[in-house]
């Protein structure tokens, strides 16, 4: 591979990971590992914790992607690979 | 007009809709046949993965199942989520890419080996078909119920359906049906969720009606339903875990793995035009899940309410929920609860013989809730409602109108038939592309192949009315193994093949069968070989749950575990694969020069 394609490659990767580190924190995180600490704080009604596991996530889950597909576009961009 | 003549005709007019679409879109060439001619709009394609995976599962059973579990439901909600996530960024634009129309020639492609794809098409093959056991017996269910035809009759039904449109469509056919099958299902399962959070909190949207205060009062519904509940002897809703932290935890995972590792799910990708498309596609298709899956946790919740209201009046009104007087009397019982028990789905058993229904926990361990029973003389609970209910008597249950019902049975239909009809496809793409292309007859031609696989898709029909028909006593089990095995041995494969240049073939076998076969063995060890009665060897692995207190259902990401770790030791031990793989790899991971997908081996 070429240096631009190791950059692109690197780029990616750096990308994926601040993904999956917000994918792990909102799901595991707050609503499983520490769902008990959150449940102490309201949102609406609603204990946070608890709605983190029933709501948050999945809304979280729908930003992320469109975040990725979004940045990928623009990293795509910038290192001339894309479609 | 009546009941049952409404819901004729709801499902009926659903049905000429379908049969409709297939008439209208059949497949000319193998690329319209397996990818729909790869042309396919990323939103319409989203609308169609969201029907395609939501399965009768999610539509019928999962609110019932948040229902008895309260906080610990959430894996299913966001397990069947989360993995979407890993779809959009760690597989499905990358196999855009790689251009061809399955995912085991990914696989055989990828790690140069007729045996690797071999082994895809077999886990494919298992994953799809036990999947589509539990499709065929929810057709013959929502017949039975709402339309007074014996479950049998509603299998013969269902598949003459799919295969109007699947056999002569292929995917192409497929696509515009279950787009259409979203539109009515998510109807059918919005609008009684609509009315009935109207009922109790005044608000509309049922994801904000679970966060609001019940009518009238300032009590929010969670917290009424947390004292309610507890009172009654059950677990506290909003905190109850699914076994132990870690077990919910590795669940979750789980899902999340099982889900992006569904090649009927992969498969969709394939059919938009760009790499850009398959990102925004996993998106869209997220939203349309979304839809049904915030709403599912408020159904969960007031429906529990809206149960423990009927049944005891006390819970809305205050006053002692344990009074004798506050106990439905079982003469006075909605109709809904009278139609319900026909189907043995609702029992009523006056065990105290007071012609009063008790619903509580009767095996609580809060000793105060017992010893008020027991003072009440009460002598155990009276009231066994199946899961499934929640969701199918729901509009029965919030007073709506007949026609309402009858869009819910043509919903629940349209979730069964739509991700029936998915499996179906990755099972016969399989077939004829994956083994009488790939291994059997290469020089196969165009139109012989499509011959095929619309002579493979015929027999997967076949073979899944009959297991809908003589379900083999595992059904249940079914859905665990599907996702246990995606999770274990589809999904650590093509990610290793698109995230380490350096994978080779003896790894990547490797570690599919590893991943494969712990996760078998755990399942089987509770379950029984091939879920076959008798045959369980739990003893042998230590008792039940014995690694960690996981069960076998939450098993699939330690099968997974095991893949990526068996997989790079072999790798560490065998020779690198050779250079134009590790071209290949590279060129996957940019989008640039992507073409239409396309079956050449």
């Amino acid at each position: 591979m070429n240096d631009t394609g190791k950059a692109y490659w690197s780029a990616v990767l750096g990308l994926l990971a601040k993904v999956l580190v917000i994918w792990f924190v909102v799901s595991f995180g707050a609503g499983i590992l520490f769902a008990d600490a959150l449940n102490s704080i309201k949102l609406g009604g609603y204990p946070l914790g608890f709605w983190f596991a029933h709501q948050g996530s999945i809304y979280v889950f729908i930003a992320l992607i469109f975040y990725y597909a979004k940045a990928m576009n623009k990293i795509d961009r910038k290192f001339d690979v894309h479609e | 007009m009546d009941l049952q003549t409404m819901t004729y005709l709801v499902v009926g007019a659903s049905f000429a809709l379908y049969i409709g679409i297939a008439i209208w879109a059949r497949a000319g060439s193998t690329s319209e046949f397996y990818v729909a001619g790869g042309g396919v709009h990323p939103v319409t394609n989203g609308m169609a993965t969201a029907a395609d995976w939501m399965s009768a599962a999610s539509f019928i059973s999962m609110a019932g199942l948040i229902s008895n579990m309260g906080y610990g439901g959430g894996l299913f909600l966001m397990g069947w989520t989360g993995g979407y996530v890993l779809l959009a960024c760690l597989l499905a634009p990358y196999l855009r890419k790689f251009g061809k129309f399955t995912v085991p020639q990914f696989i055989g492609d990828r790690f140069y080996s007729k045996t690797a794809s071999t082994v895809a098409v077999v886990c494919l093959l298992t994953a799809s078909i036990t999947y589509i056991i539990g499709q065929m017996t929810g057709v013959g269910v929502a017949f039975s119920r709402f339309l007074g035809v014996s479950s049998e009759m509603g299998i013969y039904i269902g598949m003459g359906i799919v295969f109007a449109y699947a056999v002569f469509g292929g995917m192409k056919g497929i696509t515009y049906t279950q787009v259409a099958q979203y539109i009515v299902l998510i109807l059918a399962y919005t609008i009684p969720a609509v009315f009935i959070s109207l009922q109790l909190t005044g608000n509309p949207l049922p994801q904000l009606g679970l966060g609001a205060d019940m009518v009238g009062t300032n009590v929010s519904l969670l917290e009424k339903l947390d004292q309610v509940v507890t009172d009654l002897g059950f677990g506290k809703y909003t905190t109850t875990t699914a076994g132990s932290t870690l077990n919910m935890f590795v669940y979750t995972l789980s899902l999340m793995i099982g889900t992006a590792g569904l090649p009927h799910v992969i498969m969709r990708f394939f059919t938009v035009p760009k790499v850009e498309d398959a990102r925004y596609s996993a998106g869209w298709a997220l939203v349309f899940i979304a839809i049904l899956y915030t709403t599912a946790p408020a159904v969960a919740a007031m429906a529990k309410m809206n149960l423990i209201g009927t049944t005891n009046v006390a819970a809305m009104k205050g006053g002692d929920m344990f009074a004798p007087e506050s106990s439905l009397k079982a003469e006075e019982r909605p109709d809904w609860m009278k139609r319900w028990e026909k189907t043995g789905l609702l029992k009523f058993e006056d065990k105290n013989g007071d012609g009063r229904i008790q619903y509580y926990n009767d095996k609580t361990k809060d000793a105060a809730v017992k010893a008020k029973a027991d003072a009440a003389g009460w002598k155990g609970n009276e009231l066994t409602v199946n899961a499934d209910i929640i969701v199918l008597a729901n509009p029965e249950i919030a007073l709506l109108p007949n026609w309402v019902i009858a869009l819910v049975a043509a919903g629940g239909l349209a979730a069964a038939l739509s991700t029936a009809a998915g499996l179906l496809m990755a099972i016969s793409a399989a077939v004829s592309h994956d083994l009488i292309k790939g291994v059997i007859k290469p020089d196969i031609s165009d139109s012989g192949e499509l011959m095929a696989g619309k002579i493979s898709m015929a027999i997967a029909i076949v073979i899944a009315g009959y297991l809908g028909l003589n379900p083999p006593g595992f059904a249940a089990g079914t859905v665990a193994l599907a996702f246990g095995i995606a999770a274990s041995s589809l999904f650590p494969a093509i990610m290793m093949g698109i995230f380490s240049k350096k994978m080779n073939k003896e790894g990547a076998i490797a570690g599919m069968l590893a991943g494969l076969a712990v996760t078998l063995i755990y399942v089987f060890a509770h379950k029984g070989i091939f879920f076959i009665k008798g045959t369980e060897f739990v003893n042998a692995i230590g008792g039940p749950n014995s690694f960690f207190g996981i069960t076998p259902e939450a098993f699939g990401a330690v099968g997974a575990l095991v893949n990526f770790i068996v997989a790079f030791v072999v790798d560490k031990m065998t020779k690198e694969p050779p250079e134009h793989i590790q071209h290949l790899v590279e060129s996957v991971r940019i989008p640039r020069g992507a073409k239409a997908v396309d079956g050449a081996h």
